[in-house]
């Protein structure tokens, strides 16, 4: 009897186990929660139109992922102001921009940091000066049912 | 007129009297929880055998989800050319819907039933009277212990049915029909959120948990005590509780506003 309670008691623990590893999973690696604070540099851009950019999105230095969106808000002027989080050491020049991307024809949207030229290197809180927006659909077929994204813009 | 009227007036009367019953049972089974001796020993037994007994169906039928999400989204998706947001498809339906959803609706049948037939048995058996005559309570010693354990169980399955399921996605998915690895795994982490899906997941994993233990609980304690009336309040407990996690589910979603 008592083994037999023994062995019941090791089989509700390796249960009790395995469901706690499972939600532990889904919340720190899929669901995206660090328990530590979260290191690595904070930088800042602001676009006119992010598209479907959101939180958690990547940010990729020619596709190679190199940190993640963290925050989506609007500025005093009312355009996005986005709040990036990317790896330590990362060395970035001044001139470096920024432009919203997508992986693909429907894919993911994603950030893609192009690296400038400068000697001087942007540091934790900078902002990045040079934004592109998001590509938008209805512009771009727009511009290809006028002939051109400027005849578009005339019509407006 | 008037009979049909008075009819009318009964019912809904029996109604708001058998939903009074259902809460102050909850009430009682939640006082009982800080009641000594404390049957943490009970609750143990019971999550042996609602749990543990329950996992291999959890982990066949997460992996057998799995399996026809991943074959039936990709065959979609790749109409559009979008075969790489697979994993996004899958993670979110599993983790939001269809991990704590199923996961509910197997256990109301695997554990749910037979909590109510134990009981209801118990009670036909004059069990639960025989308790009494001895001065121990039947809701601390038999009922808590049952749907506290189902509740406990509920969220822990639940975690483990939708792992199983997006594992079985990735087999589909990545080892047979030859999607990257990377973009399934990446499009799974960057679209699911902590607080929108996964913590939406764990609530109503959580209330499926608690609905299930108080309605096959009560079921099995308020049936008629003879043969009949335990099958009859097993079949009740099944019908009722699959119907009222499906509804749950649905207010839960509603309320979550995603």
């Amino acid at each position: 009897m008592q083994s037999s309670n023994a062995m019941r008691d090791l089989a509700v623990g390796i249960f009790a186990l395995l469901g706690l590893l499972a939600i532990g999973y889904l919340t720190l690696q899929i669901g995206g929660v660090s328990l530590r604070p979260s290191e690595g540099i904070v930088m800042f851009a602001t676009f006119d139109d992010i598209g479907g950019l959101s939180s958690r999105s990547p940010v990729r230095i020619a596709g190679v992922k190199v940190g993640r969106v963290e925050a989506i808000e609007l500025d005093d002027d009312l355009r996005a102001r986005v709040r990036m989080l990317l790896d330590q050491g990362l060395e970035l020049s001044v001139d470096t921009a920024a432009a919203i991307r997508t992986s693909g024809l429907l894919g993911d949207q994603f950030i893609a940091l192009e690296p400038g030229a400068e000697d001087e290197l942007l540091g934790n809180g900078d902002v990045f000066s040079f934004t592109e927006s998001a590509w938008n659909v209805d512009a771009l077929v727009g511009a290809v049912v006028h002939g051109s994204a400027d005849d578009d813009e005339k019509d407006d | 007129m008037i009979g049909w009227i008075r009819e009318l007036g009964a019912r809904t009367t029996a109604g708001v009297e058998a939903l009074g019953r259902i809460v102050v049972f909850g009430a009682l089974i939640v006082r009982a929880i800080f009641l000594r001796p404390s049957r943490i020993r009970f609750v143990l037994a019971a999550i042996f055998d609602s749990g543990v007994l329950s996992l291999a169906l959890i982990c066949a039928s997460g992996a057998t989800v799995g399996f026809v999400l991943g074959l039936q989204l990709y065959n979609t998706l790749s109409r559009f050319g979008a075969e790489e947001s697979l994993g996004t498809a899958v993670g979110l339906s599993l983790i939001r819907e269809l991990g704590p959803v199923l996961t509910g609706l197997l256990v109301t049948g695997r554990a749910g039933s037979a909590t109510t037939a134990e009981i209801g048995s118990m009670k036909a058996t004059e069990q639960l009277d025989g308790l009494r005559m001895m001065a121990i309570d039947p809701i601390h010693f038999v009922v808590m212990p049952r749907a506290v354990a189902l509740s406990i169980a509920m969220p822990l399955l639940s975690a483990i049915f939708v792992l199983f399921g997006i594992f079985g996605a990735y087999l589909i998915g990545v080892e047979m029909l030859g999607l990257d690895s990377g973009s399934y795994v990446s499009s799974l982490e960057n679209s699911v959120e902590f607080r929108d899906d996964v913590l939406q997941s764990l609530v109503k994993s959580v209330v499926f948990g608690m609905l299930l233990g108080l309605i096959a609980t009560w079921r099995g304690y308020s049936c008629e005590p003879h043969a009949k009336g335990v099958s009859r309040a097993t079949t009740s407990t099944v019908v009722t509780a699959s119907v009222c996690i499906l509804l749950a589910d649905y207010t839960l979603t509603a309320l979550w506003g995603v």
